[in-house]
């Protein structure tokens, strides 16, 4: 049993990811187009999106050196974009953090929107989950979105401008984070986590840096695990 | 864009380790001790606080080449939200989320 259970979750990992191609592959191309269009070359478009893997901070970054800003500004507000990556990492360390090195090497550097969500919600649901079947999930998600996600931005970089905008391409990227989000609202303390979240960043969204983005989402945490906390209290009470 | 090639590869390799150390941070510091329950109960949260506020203003931002928000899309950001949270099912959520931007922009021309 021990031995066919990983191949079993790594499976049921590309058979979970698969419906998100749908989703990586025009957000690669919108990338691959906007790359190519801002300047860059072919070699220095696939080396950000092979070195980065991460759709929404490599759009922030071409944006900002379209306008010329320093160098220090297109790093910062980059990265600000993926620290929620901090929070895939701390979530993902209980079901992970017992992986060998050299693993949790690879798994961080393809811990993307997609590989994290499916990954954290098979986890949750399945609690007695052996570490290699975890590992063995994990790896499945991300067989088919990283290289997807590769190939795509190749394809956009190759067409470049010949994708209309009509086609509606770029508003895939919201679409995906609410199909990801929706199945996810399953408690009354996850909708309010996400309604604070949601409260917070329309409130703070002159900050600078995508700042709301961080405090957006901190908030939403503890709104969300106060919650947890009342209803369990709640239940304990005689 | 007046970047040096130097500054374009100073950016995509910062950009790529950075990135590499916020997704390796806890992965990578903390192993295989165990997380106190207080830090999990906020973590079980993560992904429903982070989403919205990174979906809301993709969402009210005006289409490109547009100078406000587009009905259409906020209809069809409702339809994947009431889709996915009623079917808990993803591609249920992005068919009909596509399917309404695409269908409201064909009737509206």
């Amino acid at each position: 049993m021990s031995t066919t259970s990983p191949k079993t979750a790594y499976r049921r990992g590309v058979l979970n990811a698969l419906p998100f191609s749908f989703v990586v592959v025009p957000f690669g191309l919108i990338f691959g187009v906007v790359a190519i269009e801002a300047g860059l070359d072919m070699v220095q478009t696939m080396g950000m999106t092979i070195l980065v893997i991460a759709g929404a901070s490599q759009l922030t970054a071409l944006q900002l050196m379209t306008e010329n800003a320093p160098v220090w500004v297109v790093l910062a507000s980059a990265l600000a974009v993926n620290l929620r990556m901090a929070m895939y990492s701390a979530s993902l360390a209980p079901f992970l953090g017992p992986a060998p090195l050299w693993q949790r090497i690879f798994i961080a550097y393809m811990n993307v929107d997609q590989t994290y969500a499916l990954s954290n919600q098979e986890f949750e649901e399945r609690p007695n989950q052996t570490l290699a079947e975890r590992i063995a999930f994990f790896w499945g998600t991300a067989t088919p979105i990283i290289p997807l996600w590769i190939g795509a931005s190749y394809l956009g970089a190759l067409v470049g401008a010949a994708i209309p905008p009509e086609y509606g391409l770029d508003f895939a990227v919201p679409i995906a984070f609410l199909a990801i989000l929706g199945p996810a609202l399953r408690t009354v303390a996850h909708v309010g986590a996400a309604f604070a979240s949601v409260v917070v960043a329309v409130l703070l969204a002159g900050l600078p840096w995508n700042l709301w983005l961080l405090i957006a989402g901190l908030a939403g945490m503890i709104v969300g695990a106060e919650i947890e906390r009342r209803v369990d209290r709640a239940k304990a009470a005689p | 864009m007046n970047y040096s090639s130097g500054e374009i590869w100073l950016i995509i390799a910062v950009l790529g380790v950075g990135t590499f150390l916020i997704r390796f941070s806890f992965l990578g510091l903390i192993g295989d001790r165990p997380l106190a329950p207080w830090v999990l109960r906020h973590l079980r949260y993560t992904a429903v606080a982070i989403l919205p506020a990174m979906v809301t203003p993709l969402i009210l931002a005006p289409p490109p080449g547009d100078d406000s928000a587009d009905p259409i899309r906020i209809a069809a950001a409702g339809a994947a939200l009431a889709a996915g949270y009623l079917t808990k099912n993803a591609i249920w959520a992005m068919a009909a989320g596509m399917g309404t931007l695409l269908g409201l922009g064909w009737l509206v021309g």
